[in-house]
Parts: C-alpha cells; sequence; structure tokens
C-alpha cells in the first residue's frame, strides 16, 4: 500500500490506484475528461495534469500510479496555467453553443471552463467543420463539432460490449467519431455512451430537447426491467410540467453499484419507464358490471374485495401475486393469504416470448423480484391455478399486474379461466386485456411512485424511491392490501413501506436482520441458506 | 560474438540514433528485459517522413543488405528472432529493392535460421515514424502513438519487449562491429560516434545526401560539400535536422553537426534534414508551408496539438495572405509554448520548433506582413 502526499495530506492507497483515484481517496478532485473508472487509460485529453515532486513539468495522473513517498501537488502555478491551456485547446473549435445543447447544465465543458478556464478567448479564425445531428443509432444523436474526441464511447464498444461500431477518423482538428461502414450504434447498452460523453457531443435521442436538466430531480432507485437491479437514478421534471407534453419521468441514469452493475445500465433498462406516464395508466378504482365500468371510491373497493375474501370459502379463491411487486407489498399479501388461510397463490407467469439474457447485465427473468417472491413463500402453480378456476372450483381470482392474456398459455385457456370466475380483481399500474374483464380494479403505484425494496437474483435486497407522487388515486400495493386487512379486522400496522419491510425481517429468516439503513445506497444480500418459507 | 559482447561493443562506439532523438543506441538495446520468456522484436523506423530528409531511401535503394546484415547483429544482441521493416507507403522503389534483397538473403540462408525478417508498407502517414506510433500501426491500428510507460522495451509490439531503429542507425553497426568501438567512436566527436548521413535540399548548388563526420559544420556542409548557395544567392537561414529543427540565420552556421553540438546551437541534428534557404525565401511563406503540413499530420489523438496545429496554421496563412494581426504573432508564440511538452508523442514539440524559432529569428519579415 503506497504512502503519498497529495496537496499535503498524506494518505494511503491500495498499490495500483492512478492519480486522479488517489486524489479522490484524499478529497481532491483532478479535473479529466477522457479518464473513466470503467475503461482502459487513454491519456489523450491532457487535462488531469499534477505536478510530481522531482518531475520536471506537470505529468497526467490518469496514467501515474501512486508510489511510495510521492508528493503530488494539483493546485500549483504550473499546473493551474496548464489547465487553463488545455482548456483553451479544447473549446477554440467547439461551437460554444450552449442555448441550444441539450448537455448544457451538466457539461463538463461548462463547468471547468467555470472553474479552470475563464481566459479570454482569442480564436477568431473560422472554426473546423464537422456534421451535426447525426444519428448514430435508435438511441444516440451525435454532434461532431461538440465532441472534445476523448474516445470514451470508442472504448465503451470495445471494452465493455466488445461490439466496436465506434472509431476515431481522419486526423489533426478533421478527427471525428464516427460508425464504422455498414454499423449502426445499436448494441443493447449504447445508451450509456451518452452518460459517459462528458460533453454534449452525443445525446440522448428520447430525452434531447424534453426538459432542461436544471429542472430535474432526482431520486436513488432500482431498474425494475429484470433480475438484475441495476442501480438507477430516476430523473423527473415536476417544475416545468408542459414539458415533455406532461411526462414526469424525464429519464432514467445508472448508479454506480461495484457490485450489481457498475457504471452501466442496458438500453431495455433505460428506455423501459414508458408506462409510467402512458395512457393506460389506472387511475381510479372502477366497479364493471357486465358491459358497464363506474368509478368508485377507495372504501367502496376496499370493502367489495374485503367482503368477497370474508364470504368466499379459502379454497375458492386464487391469487396471483407479481414478481413485479416489492418485497413489502409482498409481506402485506402474505399476511392477507395467512389471515383467510388461502392457499392457491403463486406468481410465475411464463411470457409468451423467453426473455433475452447475456453475459453481462441482462437476464432473462424479466421481473426484478421473483427471488422475493419466492422466499415470501408465494410460489405455487399458477397454471393449476387457472384450471380450478375452469373447473367452477375458484369463486375468485385476484390477480397482480399479470396480463395472463399475454403469457406462454393459450389463450383460449387462459380466458375460460377468467369467464369462470364470479369475481375477478385486478390490481396494477397499467391496463391490459385481464384487467379489461376484471370486475373491481384496484390502481397501484408505479415503482417511481412509492418506496420498496426488491431482491434481485443474487439475493441483493435493494431499495428504490419515490421520485413523483402517484397518479390519481393510485395506491402502493402495500397501502392497499394494509386497507384490506384492517377491513377484515386486522389492527392496522404499516403507515410506511419501510414498516412492512420490518415484518418481512421477522417473519422470513431469509430477510432476518436487515433494515431500510443497514441495506443503505447499493443494497445487502441477504442469507442465502435460510429456509425460505414454507 | 556473444549479445552482451555486441551490447557493450556498441555502447563504446557511441553510435546514437539517427532517427531524430540521437539516443544512445546500446542503452536502448539495453532496456530490454533479460531472460524474457517471450518474443522480442526489432522493429527498423523507414518510415522516413521527416520533411527535408532522403537519406534512409539511398541506403534501402542502394545497400539494402547493410541493413539486414545490421539487423542481423541487432537482432543477436537482444535475441529477437523477427524484425519487421516498416517502409514508407510512398517508398515503392526502396520497398522493391529491399523486399528482392531479403529474397535473396532468403536464399543465401542469412535469414530463416533463427532470424526472420517482415516487410511492412506503410500507408502514408507522418506520425508512423513515431516509435510506438509506427507500432500502432504495424499492430494493424489506427497509427497512434502509445502513452509511456510502458516504454516498447518493455512491451512494445504485440505486447512483447522491442527496439525500434532507423534505419541508417542500424547500418552503421555491421562498421561498429567489423572495425571496433574505439574506430568508430573516434570517427566523431567525444558524445557522438560515427558520421552520418545529411540530406542537403533547397538553394545549394549540389543538393544531395551527403555523408561525414559529425564533427563537421554546418558551414562546411553547406559551402564545402554542397557547393554554397545557389547561383550568387546570399544564404539567408537554414533548417539543420529536418523541419521540426529550430531554424538557424546565416550567422549562427559555424556549428558542430553532432546531436549535442546543435542542441547546444538551439536547434537539433534531428534527421539530419538541412534545408538551406537564400535571400529569395520568404520566411513566413515557410513557416505556412511547415505549420500546414503539422496541421495536417496531427493525429488527433491529444489536444493541443490536434486543436493548436490547426489554429496556428490559420493564423499564419492568414498573416502571409496579409490578412494577418498585430497580436497574432504573440498569439502563436504563446499557444506554441503553452502546447509545448503537454502531450504523449514528440511531435507537437518538434512543431514548436519552427513555429517559436521562425517569428521570433524572423520577426520583423511578418510583421511588415500586417496591414497597418
Amino acid at each position: 500500500m503506497p504512502r503519498l502526499t497529495v496537496n499535503g495530506k498524506e494518505i494511503e492507497v491500495p498499490a495500483g490506484t492512478n492519480l486522479i483515484e488517489a486524489a479522490r481517496h484524499a478529497g481532491v478532485e483532478v479535473p479529466h475528461y477522457c479518464y473513466h473508472p470503467g475503461l482502459s487509460i487513454a491519456g489523450q485529453c491532457r487535462l488531469c495534469m499534477v505536478d510530481i515532486e522531482k518531475t520536471p513539468r506537470p505529468t497526467i495522473a490518469c496514467n501515474t500510479l501512486a508510489a511510495d513517498g510521492m508528493v503530488v501537488s494539483t493546485e500549483t502555478d504550473r499546473v493551474r496555467e496548464t489547465r487553463k491551456s488545455i482548456m483553451e485547446f479544447h473549446l477554440i473549435n467547439h461551437p460554444l453553443d450552449c442555448p441550444v445543447c441539450d448537455q448544457a447544465g451538466e457539461c463538463g465543458l461548462q463547468i471547468y471552463y467555470m472553474k479552470h478556464g475563464l481566459y479570454d478567448p482569442r480564436m477568431t479564425d473560422e472554426k473546423v467543420h464537422k456534421p451535426k445531428a447525426v444519428p448514430l443509432g435508435p438511441h444516440v444523436m451525435l454532434d461532431a463539432e461538440r465532441c472534445i474526441l476523448c474516445s470514451r464511447c470508442v472504448r465503451f464498444c470495445d471494452e465493455i460490449t466488445h461490439t466496436g461500431e465506434l472509431g476515431i477518423f481522419s486526423r489533426g482538428d478533421h478527427s471525428e467519431i464516427g460508425l464504422f461502414p455498414g454499423t449502426e450504434l445499436d448494441n443493447k447498452y449504447s445508451g450509456n455512451v451518452v452518460d459517459i460523453c462528458p460533453v454534449g457531443a452525443l445525446t440522448d435521442r428520447d430525452f434531447r430537447f424534453q426538459v432542461r436538466v436544471w429542472y430535474l430531480e432526482s431520486a436513488k432507485s432500482v431498474c425494475p426491467g429484470c433480475a438484475r437491479g441495476c442501480n438507477i437514478e430516476v430523473h423527473v421534471n415536476r417544475r416545468r410540467p408542459h414539458h415533455a407534453e406532461g411526462r414526469r419521468v424525464a429519464r432514467l441514469k445508472p448508479r454506480f453499484n461495484a457490485d450489481v452493475n457498475r457504471w452501466w445500465l442496458c438500453d431495455a433498462g433505460r428506455y423501459g419507464f414508458a408506462p409510467v406516464d402512458a395512457a393506460d395508466r389506472l387511475l381510479v378504482p372502477t366497479r364493471r358490471d357486465g358491459e358497464t365500468t363506474t368509478a368508485a371510491t377507495w372504501d367502496e373497493a376496499i370493502a367489495a374485495v374485503a367482503g368477497m375474501l370474508r364470504r368466499a370459502p379459502a379454497d375458492e379463491i386464487g391469487v396471483i401475486a407479481s414478481p413485479k411487486m416489492a418485497n413489502e407489498d409482498l409481506a402485506a399479501l402474505r399476511r392477507i393469504l395467512d389471515v383467510c388461510a388461502i392457499r392457491h397463490v403463486g406468481f410465475a407467469v411464463p411470457p409468451r416470448t423467453p426473455g433475452d439474457e447475456d453475459a453481462f447485465l441482462i437476464r432473462a427473468d424479466k421481473s426484478p423480484n421473483a427471488l422475493g417472491a419466492e422466499l415470501v413463500g408465494l410460489g405455487g402453480d399458477v397454471r393449476a391455478i387457472l384450471a380450478a378456476a375452469r373447473g367452477r372450483r375458484l369463486k375468485c381470482l385476484w390477480v397482480f399486474g399479470h396480463d395472463l392474456l399475454a403469457s406462454a398459455w393459450p389463450e383460449s385457456e387462459v380466458l375460460e379461466a377468467l369467464r369462470a370466475v364470479e369475481t375477478l380483481i385486478f390490481t396494477g399500474a397499467n391496463a391490459n386485456r385481464t384487467s379489461a374483464r376484471a370486475h373491481w380494479v384496484l390502481p397501484a403505484a408505479a415503482w417511481v411512485e412509492r418506496d420498496g425494496t426488491y431482491t434481485n437474483f443474487e439475493g441483493r435486497v435493494q431499495r428504490f424511491r419515490l421520485a413523483v407522487e402517484p397518479l390519481g388515486q393510485a395506491l402502493a400495493e402495500w397501502e392497499m392490501l394494509g386497507r384490506v386487512l384492517a377491513a377484515l379486522g386486522e389492527a392496522p400496522t404499516a403507515t410506511r413501506a419501510e414498516h412492512w419491510f420490518r415484518q418481512l425481517t421477522g417473519a422470513v429468516p431469509a430477510f432476518a436482520g436487515l433494515s431500510y439503513q443497514s441495506i443503505g445506497d447499493t443494497g445487502r444480500v441477504l442469507t442465502r441458506d435460510a429456509p425460505a418459507r414454507s | 560474438m556473444e549479445p552482451t559482447a555486441i551490447l557493450e561493443e556498441v555502447k563504446r562506439s557511441n553510435l546514437r540514433g539517427l532517427g531524430g532523438a540521437g539516443f544512445p543506441t546500446g542503452t536502448k538495446w539495453s532496456f530490454i528485459p533479460k531472460n524474457h520468456p517471450g518474443p522480442v522484436y526489432l522493429v527498423i523506423n523507414a518510415d522516413e517522413g521527416e520533411p527535408g530528409t532522403f537519406k534512409d531511401r539511398y541506403l534501402l535503394e542502394r545497400d539494402p543488405h547493410a541493413l539486414i546484415e545490421g539487423m542481423l547483429i541487432a537482432a543477436r544482441a537482444i535475441r529477437s528472432a523477427t524484425g519487421f521493416v516498416y517502409i514508407r507507403g510512398e517508398y515503392v522503389e526502396p520497398w522493391r529493392r529491399f523486399a528482392a534483397a531479403v529474397r535473396e538473403a532468403y536464399e543465401a540462408r542469412y535469414l530463416g535460421n533463427g532470424f526472420d525478417i517482415v516487410v511492412h508498407r506503410g500507408a502514408g502517414a507522418y506520425i508512423c515514424g513515431e516509435e510506438t506510433g509506427l507500432i500502432s500501426s504495424l499492430e494493424g491500428k489506427k497509427g497512434w502513438p502509445k502513452l509511456k510507460p510502458p516504454f516498447p522495451a518493455i512491451k512494445g509490439a504485440f505486447g512483447a519487449p522491442t527496439i525500434v531503429n532507423n534505419v541508417e542507425t542500424i547500418c552503421q553497426v555491421p562498421h561498429v562491429i567489423n572495425r571496433g568501438a574505439e574506430w568508430f567512436a573516434g570517427l566523431g566527436t567525444k558524445t557522438q560516434g560515427g558520421t552520418r548521413m545529411y540530406s542537403v535540399s533547397g538553394r545549394v548548388a549540389r543538393p544531395a545526401v551527403y555523408e561525414t563526420s559529425v564533427s563537421i559544420t554546418l558551414r562546411q556542409l553547406i559551402y564545402d560539400l554542397a557547393g554554397g548557395v545557389t547561383g550568387n544567392g546570399k544564404l539567408k537561414a537554414v533548417v539543420p535536422g529536418g523541419s521540426s529543427a529550430a531554424i538557424l540565420t546565416a550567422d549562427e552556421i559555424d556549428v558542430t553537426m553532432d546531436v549535442d553540438g546543435l542542441r547546444n546551437a538551439g536547434s537539433m541534428a534531428g534527421s539530419a534534414g538541412v534545408i538551406v534557404m537564400d535571400e529569395t525565401v520568404s520566411i513566413p511563406e515557410a513557416l505556412m508551408v511547415v505549420a500546414r503540413f503539422y496541421a495536417h499530420e496531427s493525429c488527433g489523438q491529444c489536444t493541443p496539438c490536434r486543436e493548436s496545429t490547426g489554429w496556428i496554421y490559420k493564423m499564419t496563412r492568414r498573416i502571409v495572405e496579409r490578412r494577418g494581426r498585430k497580436e497574432d504573432l504573440d498569439t502563436i508564440l504563446d499557444v506554441a509554448k503553452r502546447g509545448a511538452g503537454t502531450t504523449i508523442c514528440a511531435f507537437y514539440d518538434g512543431a514548436v520548433g519552427p513555429y517559436i524559432s521562425y517569428i521570433e529569428k524572423f520577426r520583423g519579415e511578418f510583421e511588415a506582413l500586417v496591414p497597418k
């Protein structure tokens, strides 16, 4: 472990740490563009210069490893001057079009110019012109004039996705990022190049021009798109509701988690938030009688559901939970099942097309919490439940989230089951063909509209947080289930998702000892050997 | 001779790299790790691209076996079984003749007995003459210079320890071994042994390649060997070591043409391309041509070089076209000085040599072009 001094502060860092990371240990930020901890060292932006004692001139920090006894200064006059010069070089051919650039507000050039540049511009000649607004693929737009040629995007496609679509073409100040002939930037992780682009060269075709970044608010969350549970930030626009046609969720950005997704997020997850603000959101509880659907109050809906649960014999009730529900929802549902002694329960519904999978982040299981549902003890044969319904052995079927008519099972088989029950209850955030057949629809909050936890396929329990208020009268499942429990005569116990999580840690051994606090921002892996609740 | 004996002989000969940097050849070879388990490569830089330099072309065309002989000796010293010769793409005839010589050497069994030569043709980028840019290009990549460390002797071509030497340097090695280090060292100065080949071009009576001791002065080279300035012209300036060397005025030519002699004179021996300019030459125009060359050839990897070579060319062009401003000259000087020493390779420092020296030594000529 080398010991070195950075700006007078003595620190010890692991062997193999470069000076940018070493300075970070000392709380010092070394400005840089081309360096990215997840990519190889390029050393070409030349901004991360630092002074090392006994070295004749400033040295790039990214390609210099911390060594014992090294004395590093990031703020000598010489380093400051060099930084200023490098900033000027970065900007002489830059179009300086911040007012119309989507990156404005989170642009490395703006930030470092204000912090380290602040020179008077001297460039009066015609700038080099390059292609603008070039779609590189379905998600990414290139403005080559804004590009500082840091090569992060090129290295990402070479080293992370191994797809190699991008290269730097031409020489000198005519160099530009581009696609190799016959390729398109359409790999499953293409959106990441927008995140790692430090300037406005690569922008997100989905997000660009929708809302200025300074109007965004952010919440730490977890991607619900598959069993990996990539850590994300949900960026929402509450302050300019007239922008982006009223869509509140503006974009999802990966959030670093060394043990889950590092810096990355797949495109399916990144662009998978459209249902949150979609027109098919379920906004109020509804009751369907024949062809007539009418809005109901929550009190009416809860009373109807509780009444049904009380009246019907337990073995004539089937519950199809969802692996997209949070642990807290599943705990509340488990309680209802226990109170009513309901045994026909399951959650696994095979999709019509099997999910894609790769060796990096993407998992075939497209639900975020199948392991949680298993551990809470909701595993069961859903197809058998449907068979029981078809055999007129079930009076009531309660479906959470699933569109059973989009499953791998024959549509006629599912349809027959849904027709056979007296009462079909649907709980979910978005309408689907199953909800359209339900007698009662209870609108659920989307995952960005509430708190909760998911258990990923590796048994890592991770928190997601409310980013926007629920639409309409939608409620988190745990909350509506709590109301049902109260109507069933159970003492109300939970006013926050966290209360249900506490119950879960007491009830399911695998979760024992966990708390929201101990899960923190990066999650905690639960005890794998703990027996699942039967 | 044993490898270590060859290495010691070359060290004692004071042979220095003749491609441009003037690094002691024996010392360079000694950087190869001892007992390296994998392959070690010898790479010959025949990408002679420095403007004003044409000596390696003569060697490849007229004495190609000298290079093969030198490579066999050098390969023995560094324990290499494979040599690459990277020949400038434009050098078609040198390539033909050298490739033919390699075939002859195979037929005569000099090659193929533990040492092989691969002849590789470049595609015409100046930066591929920079040793790590050359390695990138040889590896099939874009010819971008590589970050150091690691140095090529530790991790070079295809990740293996690699020595990159200039054609002329290696052609000197057989003489060092045949006639001994003392003889070779005695031909030159205290710090640089032997002779070297000076490519003399421009306004001289007899432009040609001259091989002579490195202790010759620039004045002797121009007047005694190259026949002096063309016609009745008057000497104005000389670039002594290829376009990247700082320019010398007519009063500064009493310098010895070895590495240290020219360094002490504030220029460099570089590739020994001597470009002679008489009074009819416009220095601002000459700088514009040089600046255009560097703007065109910058590989674009490092920001300071990529951005400022183009900018400086635009400014010099404006001045030559009489659209310059008074402050342009100071801007060029300031930009050049700020960018110097901030890049991965020596390309930009090479460009800075002319930027600064042309303007500082002939400022009046530039100012005369700026509209009042």
